[in-house]
């Protein structure tokens, strides 16, 4: 068990295409008494429902909602980004959504969600990129990294699409190249 | 809120110290705003007028006058559509207007009106109920490009399809293409639209009440607002509008952390619609 010294302040998650598998594996490792809070960007279409929230709170112990504008960040809580807007995090560790212009193609952005994380939580964050398509959130996971957070990225060759961890361990090789199973130990042991 | 946070780094100093030079100076008030969107647009900023530092951008600010209008464009965020979440104009059309039907004239109050696609949005709804002559909207924002824009009435022609679409979901009784006519330039919409429209100037951080309003639509502004500063808005829309008058939010906007919260009830919930609790 990690000890309150060392205990992170929160995670944030990154996931595209294959996100709903691979959080599938990841949330419901988290205890109920989960630590930590954590915060995610999944890319969705804009016009559809948020169902990726019932969907992982079925199957998940710690609480699944969607970011709310001005809600406190709360621990053990894990917050989804509501679709076609940006999810951030204040310095007074409340959640901003912003109606922002699209980052490289992605409203919501992980870029945008790591960098402004980083910001409000330096070295105590972890971030974690996930599989996809594309090449959103290496420019945060560095911005992570650059502000003494660590970064976590799944295994490419195990992913369901390859070019999103791809990208994040080229610009971030101080990160950690994990399979999903090993991505959910790490994080289970570090807010626990 | 600082007491548990470590020294302030650099540039977060620096960008405190911009926007109180912007305030002072021009009187735009910021310092309230959320800081994370305000923090990723004045990045931009500094880019692109070349400045190594925030605080080469606030010199630049305080001694050349002229690039504030551009710097507002980067401070305020522009992002708008025609009858954006159709859901929320339905909503208005079957269960607003019914109630609005019952006033001898109408104030409705557009705040954050950015380049006018809700208000022309509004003004279409209007028409198509038939209650454009009795009304008056008022259309208000703090950057004067967008208001100018949104007095112009001209769209980029490639946005009309997704307008289109919009409306027709929004449950119109008309087409879209009634209402504008489109040549290179872009769709320009009818001026006719306009006649009941007063745009202006109006700052729901440091400006006053608007008197009497019927029903207030402030949608996408009130998110880029710390907790405190949605609170003077939300008080401010309390205290103009008329008894019973609608207030409209957008879809990520609610009441639910202002102390005003009790002048009101729920209306739509769902399309963030408030009916002001009469005295
Ligand atoms: C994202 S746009 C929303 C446009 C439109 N209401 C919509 O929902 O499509 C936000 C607008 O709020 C305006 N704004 C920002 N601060 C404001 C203030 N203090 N008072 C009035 N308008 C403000 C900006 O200039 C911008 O035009």
């Amino acid at each position: 068990m990690a000890d309150a010294a060392t205990k992170p302040a929160a995670i944030v998650i990154g996931a595209s295409a294959g996100a709903l598998g691979a959080l599938s594996v990841i949330l419901p490792e988290l205890p109920a008494a989960y630590r930590v809070p954590v915060l995610v960007v999944v890319h969705v279409p804009p016009d559809r429902n948020n169902m990726m929230v019932d969907l992982l709170q079925a199957k998940s112990q710690i609480r699944i909602c969607e970011a709310e504008d001005k809600d406190s960040i709360r621990p053990g809580v894990a917050y989804l980004a509501p679709p076609d807007y940006h999810l951030q995090v204040e310095p007074t560790h409340e959640i901003s959504l912003s109606n922002d212009e699209a980052v490289m193609f992605s409203r919501p952005s992980i870029d945008v969600l790591f960098e402004t994380a980083a910001d409000a939580y330096g070295p105590g964050l972890i971030g974690v990129v996930l599989t996809g398509g594309n090449s959103d959130g290496s420019k945060g996971l560095r911005a992570i990294i650059d502000a003494g957070g660590q970064g976590l990225v799944q295994r490419p060759d195990l992913a369901f699409a390859t070019a999103m961890p791809q990208a994040a361990a080229a610009a971030c090789p101080e990160a950690q190249v994990l399979s999903l199973e090993d991505i959910a130990a790490y994080l289970k042991k570090a807010g626990t | 809120m600082t007491d548990d946070l470590p020294v302030a780094k650099t540039d977060d100093i620096e960008i405190r110290l911009l926007l109180e030079a912007i305030f002072r100076k021009y009187h735009y008030d910021f310092r309230n705003y959320a800081i994370a969107s305000i923090k990723r647009r004045l990045v931009q900023a500094r880019d692109h007028f070349r400045c190594a530092t925030f605080s080469q951008l606030q010199d630049k600010a305080l001694h050349d006058p002229a690039i504030l209008r551009e710097l507002l464009g980067f401070l305020t965020v522009q992002v708008s559509e025609m009858f954006r979440d159709p859901s929320y104009f339905k909503a208005i059309r079957e269960k607003v207007v019914p109630h609005l039907r019952t006033y001898p004239s109408l104030k409705i109050w557009v705040a954050g009106c950015s380049s006018g696609e809700e208000v022309y949005s509004l003004a279409i709804l209007l028409r198509e109920e038939g209650l454009e002559e009795k009304a008056m909207i008022y259309a208000t924002d703090i950057n004067p490009e967008a208001l100018r824009k949104a007095e112009a009435g001209i769209f980029s022609t490639d946005r009309i399809q997704q307008f289109t679409q919009n409306h027709r979901l929004s449950g119109g009784k008309s087409s879209l293409s009634d209402y504008y006519t489109a040549d290179y330039g872009g769709a320009q919409f009818d001026k006719t639209l306009r006649s009941r429209v007063l745009f202006s100037d109006h700052s729901l951080v440091t400006d006053a009440v608007f008197g009497e309003m019927h029903l207030i639509s402030c949608r996408n502004v009130l998110i880029y607002f710390d907790r405190d500063l949605q609170d003077r808005a939300i008080g401010l829309f309390r205290d103009s509008l008329g008894r019973k008058g609608f207030l409209g939010l957008g879809s990520k906007e609610s009441l639910r952390f202002s102390k005003h919260s009790d002048a009101f009830a729920d209306f739509s919930r769902d399309e963030r619609l408030y009916q002001k609790l009469g005295a």
